[in-house]
């Protein structure tokens, strides 16, 4: 067993038990803090997969703003334990069998089909510079259609956060 | 060395436990959270074909991802917000009129 395969598991058991977490509990900080724990995680699969921008990105966007974001927003709104419901004990039912199915279908064609050739670490060189050629030669519209996308969505949050009174059109 | 089919794997469990997040969770910040797992699932898979493939436009794409990703937190959280604020509710179940 090398030592990039016994990283891969590590990283790989802190995943899974994260995404698990975050199911298992009912209190939405403790769902937030496990998928903080998923997305550092990931960041050292990244690494592993010598993407060390997208890893890096990873931990600065996802587990730092986004994710302060969900924390923010749950401190806000003072959300408390999600309560059991009818609807929520059948999709319990009926759901995790059938991802369990789906999961179990996924994974035999995916061992079955595709290769068993192994990815060797940094094989790929994911470094900023690379990135960046491509990002600002290949894929330079749709960058620029981000930025508008953006643009739009800072906009959009602050006309729907707004306080109800500053919203035009809306009698009381 | 890690066949590509581990990391393929991965990312699919991730991607499962983010539906059945989705299907069974009642809070509606939860719900958002699982978006994301699914979503992060889906990265590891691009990042991993690009690694196998020698591409590095998946890893571009990653990053494309990761921007509508950060879009859609934004107006997201914004939309609970105004939610909670006509209902003083994060259960989805209560939110069931698509008027104020």
């Amino acid at each position: 067993m090398s030592f990039h395969l016994i990283l891969f598991l590590a990283f790989g058991a802190v995943c899974v038990a994260g995404a698990i977490n975050l199911l298992t509990q009912r209190h939405p900080i403790n769902s937030a803090l496990s998928l903080i724990t998923v997305m550092g995680a990931l960041a050292g699969e990244y690494l592993l997969l010598g993407a060390e921008f997208v890893a890096a990105v990873q931990v600065i966007v996802y587990a730092g703003a986004i994710m302060v974001l969900f924390v923010f927003v749950i401190m806000l709104l003072n959300a408390g334990e999600e309560e059991q419901t009818r609807g929520s004990r059948i999709a319990l039912i009926l759901g995790v069998p059938g991802m369990l199915a789906g999961g179990v279908l996924v994974a035999w064609v995916v061992l079955r089909h595709s290769g068993t050739e192994a990815v060797p670490i940094g094989a790929l060189p994911g470094s900023p510079q690379d990135i960046a050629q491509l990002l600002f030669h290949d894929f330079l519209l749709p960058f620029e259609v981000t930025s508008v996308l953006i643009l739009i969505a800072i906009m959009g949050a602050v006309v729907l956060a707004s306080a109800p009174e500053a919203a035009p059109g809306k009698g009381k | 060395m890690v066949p590509l089919s581990y990391y393929l794997l991965l990312s699919a469990f991730l991607f499962s436990c983010g539906v059945v997040g989705f299907l069974i969770k009642r809070n509606i910040i939860t719900i958002f959270m699982s978006i994301e797992l699914m979503l992060n699932g889906v990265n590891l898979s691009f990042v991993a074909f690009a690694a196998h493939w020698h591409a590095l436009a998946g890893q571009v794409f990653v990053f494309f991802v990761m921007v509508v990703a950060a879009a859609e937190a934004a107006v997201g959280l914004a939309i609970i917000i105004a939610v909670y604020r006509t209902r003083e509710t994060l259960n989805v179940d209560q939110v069931n009129l698509l008027k104020l």
